[in-house]
């Protein structure tokens, strides 16, 4: 079985947001790891290779130094590693980046194609079901446990109030869920493997049947027009009192703005 | 693609087991504020089988005209047999504006129409108005007028972005549960119900349901609550949070929780306050215990009053409460919850 895993390096949120002057994202300036749904589903991936034995491809598009997150799915165990990085494909929103990546996967032999729900920079959870539909493939989105039975995978697909037990012919592409396992850490082992392994680097030119004005900034249907920091309501009151002034402050608080 | 073709504000009117969702309603209510700005109509598109009862419901809550695609493959909600339906409403009646709910269904089978009907989509919105794009005038660059304006926040809260999409048509977005408002529901309004059936060929792509396991929720929806009590990781354990729910129970409101108190198993994830749980907009809400994370933040910064009870006093959660109080949970919570008590009786 062949299993295509793709990956986003995203920004470590916690390390603040950058902006370019045209508004797009500066993520060169931000520090970054893998992003943790895609991280689930490489997870996903590696048990099924461990169940049923499978060469585990990890995808990524991104800027060059996106090479650190297939180093580490390779040292996590991931057979291959592919970056597609271009200059032209910068800027791109989701319909632009699923177009590009399917474009990638047209090169490649595959039972399964695993992708996070969403990352956690954009939050959109777009660009798996649109990759799938430019393969013209099932997607079963949300899933929260994967199988494989036979010529076709069996999921559990998650929704608010239920789950539906869903089998589709593979290929197929399933998104994760980040709580569909806890990843494993890479090995001494698997690091050392990892960076004498070859990373594969693909630019516009490897990407099938993708037309030119459907890439980058330039190809993407949504533009931004303005993109700022969030404005916060101001910071309000903050005391330090004993319990029982405590609760006669919130009494007080409580009364006055009419909740008891 | 000549734009001008496309005309009409479009709603999913998303409806589980033949229940209409409260997004739809929701969607409609924003879809006529547009509507209005665009001198048009709004018309719902519904989906499913045996739901042409639903229209009226639709149109009480606003909907000008109802679309109704009707078929037994459309029992149960499956990507492609609902893609292939607003897809193939999309290609007939071209609306210039596709709404979707930002739900489990609608952020699954929006991707996927968006990109059979070859247009953008924007995740998540919790803004939508009517304005120019690029929103002033560049010299040299063509300013387009009645645009679909998308807000949506980004990076867990951290971020907002306004998103255009002036090139292609429908301008779709998927919107957030619980912040569009809905319309005062008319009882015997009427709306035009058309059906339309682009015929459904099950393919490859049609998935199989083998089961449907809906999980047991007792509890009620943080989302619908007027005051939350919540709590996180600083609460102790899952035993201490009665002093929450006695609190819940003195004001008459609902426990949450933080994402920390999800992951170490101590609450349910349909309390979960935050971007992986819920968005809520309480009119009071208590985060106590809780540090205060940015994607805890996001999920409850709107809510009209917040309270902070915590021992840290560099917590972040300080940044965002109105009335913060530096202090001992365990000594602060049931004492208030006594003098709420007396007070209430009253």
């Amino acid at each position: 079985m062949k299993i295509v895993v793709c990956v986003k390096q995203v920004p470590d949120t916690k390390g603040g947001v950058k902006f370019n002057p045209d508004g797009t994202l500066d993520r060169g300036a931000m520090l970054t790891i893998m992003n943790p749904d895609d991280k689930a589903g490489l997870e996903a991936a590696l048990r099924l290779k461990d169940q049923y034995g499978a060469e585990v491809t990890v995808l990524t598009m991104g800027l060059p130094k996106a090479e650190d997150v297939l180093r580490e799915a390779m040292a996590m165990g991931a057979d291959n590693g592919i970056l597609v990085t271009d200059r032209v494909l910068g800027g791109a929103d989701t319909w632009a980046t699923s177009t590009t990546l399917a474009g990638a996967i047209r090169n490649l032999d595959y039972d399964l194609i695993i992708t996070g729900r969403q990352a956690i920079d954009g939050d959109t959870a777009q660009v798996g079901p649109q990759i799938s539909e430019h393969l013209n493939i099932p997607v079963i989105s949300y899933a929260q446990d994967i199988k494989i039975e036979g010529d076709s995978v069996i999921v559990e697909r998650q929704y608010e109030d239920r789950y539906h037990v869903v089998k589709a012919k593979m290929p197929c592409l399933v998104t994760a869920l980040a709580e569909l396992n806890e990843p494993r850490y890479m090995t001494p082992g698997g690091i050392f493997d990892a960076l004498e392994k070859e990373i594969t680097v693909w630019g516009r030119a490897n990407l099938v049947d993708v037309e030119d004005s459907n890439l980058g900034l330039a190809g993407s249907p949504t533009k931004i027009a303005k993109a700022s920091d969030k404005v916060r309501k101001g910071t309000g009151e903050k005391v330090t009192l004993d319990p029982e002034e405590a609760v006669s402050y919130l009494m007080n608080k409580l009364t006055e703005k009419h909740v008891i | 693609m000549n734009l001008e073709e496309y005309k009409g504000v479009y709603v999913f009117a998303q409806q589980v087991d033949n229940q209409l969702s409260s997004i739809a309603f929701e969607l409609i209510g924003k879809g006529k504020d547009l509507a209005a700005d665009l001198g048009t109509e709004v018309t719902a598109i519904l989906v499913g089988s045996d739901v042409k009862g639903l229209a009226d419901e639709l149109a009480a809550y606003g909907a000008d005209k109802v679309i109704v695609v009707d078929d037994p493959e459309l029992k149960e909600y499956r990507t492609e047999p609902y893609t292939h339906a607003v897809a193939s409403v999309i290609e007939k009646y071209k609306p210039e504006i596709v709404l979707v709910g930002a739900t489990a269904i609608g952020r699954d089978l929006g991707p996927r129409v968006s990109a059979r009907v070859q247009t953008g989509l924007t995740a998540d919105c919790t803004v939508l108005e009517i304005g120019d794009f690029p929103l002033n005038p560049i010299p040299g660059k063509e300013q387009k007028h009645n645009q679909l304006l998308m807000t949506r926040p980004a990076f867990g809260g951290n971020t907002i972005a306004t998103i255009a999409c002036p090139d292609n048509r429908p301008q779709m977005a998927t919107v957030r549960p619980g912040v569009m408002q809905k319309r005062e529901k008319v009882e015997g309004a009427k709306a035009v119900v058309e059906e339309f059936n682009p015929g459904f060929t099950p393919d490859n792509k049609y998935v199989e349901i083998l089961e449907i396991v809906k999980s047991v929720v007792d509890t009620v929806d943080i989302m619908d609550a007027k005051i939350l009590v919540s709590g996180g990781r600083g609460v102790g354990s899952p035993e201490n949070f009665k002093l929450l729910e006695d609190l819940a129970d003195a004001l008459g409101g609902t426990v949450s929780c933080s994402r920390a108190v999800v992951d170490s198993g101590w609450k349910p994830r349909d309390l979960q306050v935050g971007q992986t749980g819920k968005t809520v907009r309480p009119s009071v809400y208590f985060a106590i215990g809780i540090s205060g994370a940015i994607q805890h933040v996001a999920g409850m910064e709107e809510s009209d009053i917040i309270i902070a009870i915590n021992k840290d006093e560099t917590a972040p959660i300080f940044d965002v409460a109105d009335y913060g109080i530096v202090g001992d949970l365990n000594k602060i919570v049931p004492m208030l919850t006594e003098q709420i008590k007396a007070v209430v009786k009253k």
